[in-house]
C-alpha cells in the first residue's frame, strides 16, 4: 500500500447536500457550524425567563463591555487559527502594548498609540517570522514571547502599575457614542472588518487555503510565508488594540496582571465559535458569538450566586462540548 | 542521566540510544553530522555547565552548597511535572492541564493531611491521575486535539480547586510534625526529600522510556501514530496511560509544595505548564514527538532554575528579567534545534 496513492485529505466543507430540516438537526457539521447561536439564543431565552434585570440595556451595556477585548483578540486568534496555527504571546502582547503607553504619553496621545500598536507589530512579526521563516511549530515560537513578553513589559513599566492621567485615552475606555460604548463599537467595526477580510478579499482566501493545506498552497503559487507573517503581525495588532483599550478603561497600565488567560479565552471563543483548530476555514461572526456565549454563561451563573469557581467547570464542559462536535464532523 | 551512560559502557560505533524512524543516512558518520547530533541532544548540558562555571567565578555566593540546595529544592517540584510532561511530548500530545492539576493536588493533600500521611498522598494521586485519565480517554477514545482537551481541563480543574477552597478564601494547612510535614521539608544529607523524589521519578522514567517496550511503543507513537496502529501497538492505551502518568506525577509534585510548604496554596502553578514545556523544548524534546530524553528535561528545568537564582544574585536586576532570559533561551535553542535537525537531514 503506498502513500502516493491516497488522496490528500481536505479540510474544507463538505457539499451541503439538500436535507429535510429534521435531517439536519442530526448532522454534527450543522451544529459545528450554528450550535454556538443556537446556544446563545438559549443562555438568552434562560435569561429572560429566570433571571432577574438581566434582560436591561444597562446588563447588556456592561456584558458588552466586558467582552469587547476578547473579541478583538480572538478576531486575530481566529485568523491564526485559520492558518492551522496559535497564538500564545497575546496575552503578553496586550501587556507590553499597554507598558509603552504611559512612556509615549508625553508625546500626546498619537504617537503613545503609534509606539504601543507597532510593539504588537513587532511581536507579531517575531512569530511569524520563527513560524513561516524558521518552521517552528505556533505553539513553540509564540510561546517564547509568551514568556518573555510579560518579562519586557515588566521590565520596561519598572514592574508598577501606572496611573493613566491622559484625559483622551480615558474617553476611548469610558466614552459611547449614540449610547452605545466606543470600546464596543471599535469591537463591531473590527468584526466586520475582520469577516469582510476573509470573505472577499484575496488575503482573506489566502489565510483559508495556506490554513487548508500548506503544500497545496505552496504549489499553487500563494505566497504563503507571507501570508503566516501578515496573518501573526495582524494578531499582534489586534492584542495590542485590546491592550490599549484595556489600559484605558482601567484607567492604569498593568503589566503585571492584563491579559493574563487571554490566550485561553480567545482560543476558546474561537473554537466555540466553530472554527476548526486544524485550520482551513475562519468563522468570524462564530467567534464573536463565542466570546458572547462564554461572557453570557458566566454572567448568568454569578447572577444566580453561583460562584465564579462553578462558571469555570461549565466553561470547561461548554469547550468539551464545542470540540467533541467539530470532532464528529473532522472523523467522517 | 541514562543518555550519557551508555555511551561510556559499550563502545558501539553508533550510539544506540537514538529514538525510532531515524533513517540509516548512510554506516558512517561525518564528524561535523556526529558534533551536530550531540550538540542537539547534549547541548543543554553542555550551556548548563557552562553557566554554572561561569557564574561560581563571579558570584561567590552561588556556588555555596546553601545555595545548591535551594535552587534544587525549587527546581524539584517543576522537574516532576516536567518529567510527565516529556512522555506525552515524546508521544506527539501536550498537556496543559499540569498547572492546574499541581495546585489541585496541593490543595487536596493539605485538605487529607488531617486525616493522615496516607490520605494525604492518596487523595491527590486519585483526583489528579483521574483528571489525566479522562484528558487520556478524550484525546485517545475521544479523538480530540491534546491542546484543547488539556485546555478545558486546565480551567476545569482551577474551577474545581477553587470551589473546595471558598473561592480561594480557605487555605488548609498540613498539621504540625506530621508525617506529611516531614516528607516535604525533612532531608537526607542536606538535600531535601522532594530532590530526592525527583532524582528517583528521573531515574525510574528514563529506565521505563529507554529499556521497556511501553517507553518505545512512546516513541513510535509520536514518530507515527498511524504507522504504530498499523504495527499492531496498542496507541490508544499508551496514550491514556501517559496522560494518565501526567496527571500523577503534576499532583504528586503538587501534594510535595503542600508538604513543603505545610499548606495547600490556591495561586501556585499559574503559567507552570509553559514552563515545564519551555523546560522539556530547551531539554532536546521536539515537540511534534518521537524523538526526546528525559535527561534533557533534568537540565532544562535545572537550567530554567540557575537562570531564575542568577537572576536573584543580581541585585540590581528584578525578577521580571528571569522570563525575559527564559523566553530569549527558548528561541535560541528552538531555532538552533531547528537548523540542527535539517542539517542532519539535508547531508
Amino acid at each position: 500500500m503506498t502513500d502516493t496513492a491516497v488522496a490528500p485529505p481536505t479540510k474544507s466543507d463538505q457539499p451541503r447536500t439538500p436535507t429535510s430540516p429534521l435531517a439536519r438537526l442530526r448532522d454534527p457539521a450543522w451544529y459545528q457550524r450554528y450550535g454556538v447561536y443556537v446556544a446563545v439564543a438559549v443562555v438568552l431565552l434562560f435569561n429572560a425567563l429566570f433571571t432577574e434585570h438581566f434582560m436591561t440595556a444597562d446588563n447588556f451595556r456592561t456584558q458588552l463591555v466586558q467582552v469587547a477585548p476578547i473579541v478583538i483578540v480572538a478576531l486575530g486568534m481566529a485568523l491564526v487559527i485559520g492558518t492551522e496555527g496559535v497564538d500564545l504571546s497575546v496575552g503578553s502582547t496586550m501587556a507590553l502594548a499597554a507598558a509603552f503607553l504611559p512612556l509615549y504619553l508625553g508625546y500626546g496621545l498619537v504617537p503613545a498609540l503609534v509606539v504601543s500598536l507597532l510593539a504588537g507589530a513587532v511581536v507579531g512579526a517575531v512569530n511569524g517570522a520563527l513560524v513561516s521563516l524558521v518552521g517552528l511549530q505556533p505553539i513553540v515560537a509564540t510561546l517564547a514571547l509568551f514568556v518573555g513578553g510579560r518579562g519586557l513589559a515588566l521590565v520596561m513599566a519598572d514592574g508598577q502599575l501606572k496611573q493613566i492621567v491622559n484625559p483622551d485615552l480615558l474617553s476611548l475606555g469610558t466614552g459611547s457614542f449614540l449610547g452605545v460604548p466606543l470600546v464596543v463599537w471599535i469591537a463591531g467595526v473590527l468584526a466586520v472588518a475582520v469577516a469582510f477580510l476573509v470573505q472577499r478579499t484575496t488575503f482573506g482566501r489566502q489565510i483559508v487555503a495556506v490554513g487548508g493545506n500548506r503544500s497545496a498552497a505552496a504549489l499553487a503559487g500563494l505566497p504563503v510565508k507571507r501570508v503566516l507573517i501578515g496573518v501573526y503581525v495582524l494578531c499582534g495588532v489586534l492584542a495590542a488594540l485590546a491592550g490599549i483599550l484595556a489600559t484605558a478603561r482601567l484607567t492604569a497600565s498593568d503589566p503585571s496582571s492584563l491579559g493574563t488567560l487571554m490566550e485561553l479565552s480567545a482560543i476558546t471563543a474561537v473554537v466555540v465559535g466553530g472554527t476548526p483548530l486544524n485550520g482551513g476555514s475562519v468563522r468570524v461572526l462564530g467567534t464573536v458569538a463565542g466570546a458572547l456565549l462564554m461572557q453570557l454563561l458566566r454572567a448568568t451563573l454569578v447572577k444566580h450566586d453561583l460562584p465564579d469557581s462553578t462558571a469555570q467547570i461549565a466553561q470547561a464542559a461548554i469547550i468539551i462540548a464545542a470540540v467533541y462536535v467539530a470532532r464528529e464532523r473532522r472523523s467522517r | 542521566m541514562n543518555e550519557t551512560k551508555p555511551v561510556t559502557v559499550a563502545p558501539a560505533p553508533e550510539p544506540t540510544k537514538t529514538p525510532a524512524a531515524r533513517p540509516a543516512a548512510g554506516p558512517e558518520q561525518t564528524g561535523r553530522q556526529r558534533a551536530a547530533e550531540l550538540l542537539q541532544r547534549q547541548g543543554v548540558l553542555a550551556v548548563l555547565l557552562a553557566v554554572v562555571i561561569a557564574a561560581s567565578f563571579i558570584y561567590p555566593t552561588f556556588a555555596s552548597l546553601d545555595n545548591a540546595r535551594g535552587v534544587t529544592i525549587q527546581a524539584s517540584f517543576l522537574a516532576v511535572v516536567a518529567l510527565g510532561m516529556t512522555m506525552v511530548i515524546i508521544t506527539g500530545g501536550i498537556d496543559l492541564s499540569v498547572g492546574s492539576v499541581f495546585a489541585l493536588g496541593g490543595v487536596l493533600a493539605a485538605w487529607a493531611s488531617q486525616y493522615g500521611f496516607l490520605a494525604a498522598l492518596l487523595l491527590p494521586l486519585v483526583v489528579c491521575g483521574g483528571i489525566g485519565l479522562l484528558n487520556g480517554l478524550l484525546i485517545a477514545r475521544g479523538n480530540m486535539a491534546p491542546f484543547i482537551v488539556t485546555l478545558a481541563t486546565l480551567l476545569g480543574a482551577r474551577g474545581l480547586l477553587l470551589s473546595l477552597t471558598d473561592e480561594g478564601a480557605t487555605t488548609y494547612l498540613v498539621p504540625k510534625d506530621s508525617a506529611f510535614g516531614e516528607l516535604g521539608q525533612g532531608s537526607v544529607w542536606g538535600f531535601g526529600h522532594p530532590i530526592l523524589i525527583a532524582l528517583v521519578l528521573f531515574g525510574a522514567g528514563g529506565l521505563v522510556l529507554q529499556r521497556t517496550s511501553f517507553g518505545q511503543t512512546l516513541f513510535a507513537v509520536g514518530g507515527s501514530s498511524d504507522a504504530a496502529t498499523l504495527m499492531g501497538l496498542p496507541v490508544a492505551r499508551t496514550k491514556i496511560l501517559v496522560y494518565t502518568l501526567s496527571g500523577l506525577l503534576a499532583g504528586l509534585a503538587g501534594a510535595l509544595n503542600a508538604a513543603r510548604l505545610s499548606s495547600g496554596v490556591t495561586i501556585v502553578g499559574v503559567g507552570m505548564e509553559l514552563d515545564a514545556i519551555s523546560a522539556v523544548v530547551i531539554g532536546g524534546t521536539l515537540l511534534v514527538g518521537g524523538a526526546g530524553s528525559i535527561s534533557g528535561t533534568l537540565w532544562g528545568v535545572l537550567l530554567l532554575a540557575v537562570i531564575q537564582n542568577l537572576i536573584n544574585q543580581i541585585g540590581s536586576l528584578n525578577s521580571s528579567y528571569q522570563s525575559v532570559v527564559s523566553g530569549g533561551f527558548l528561541i535560541v535553542v528552538v531555532v538552533a534545534q531547528r537548523y540542527l535537525a535539517r542539517s542532519r537531514r539535508s547531508t
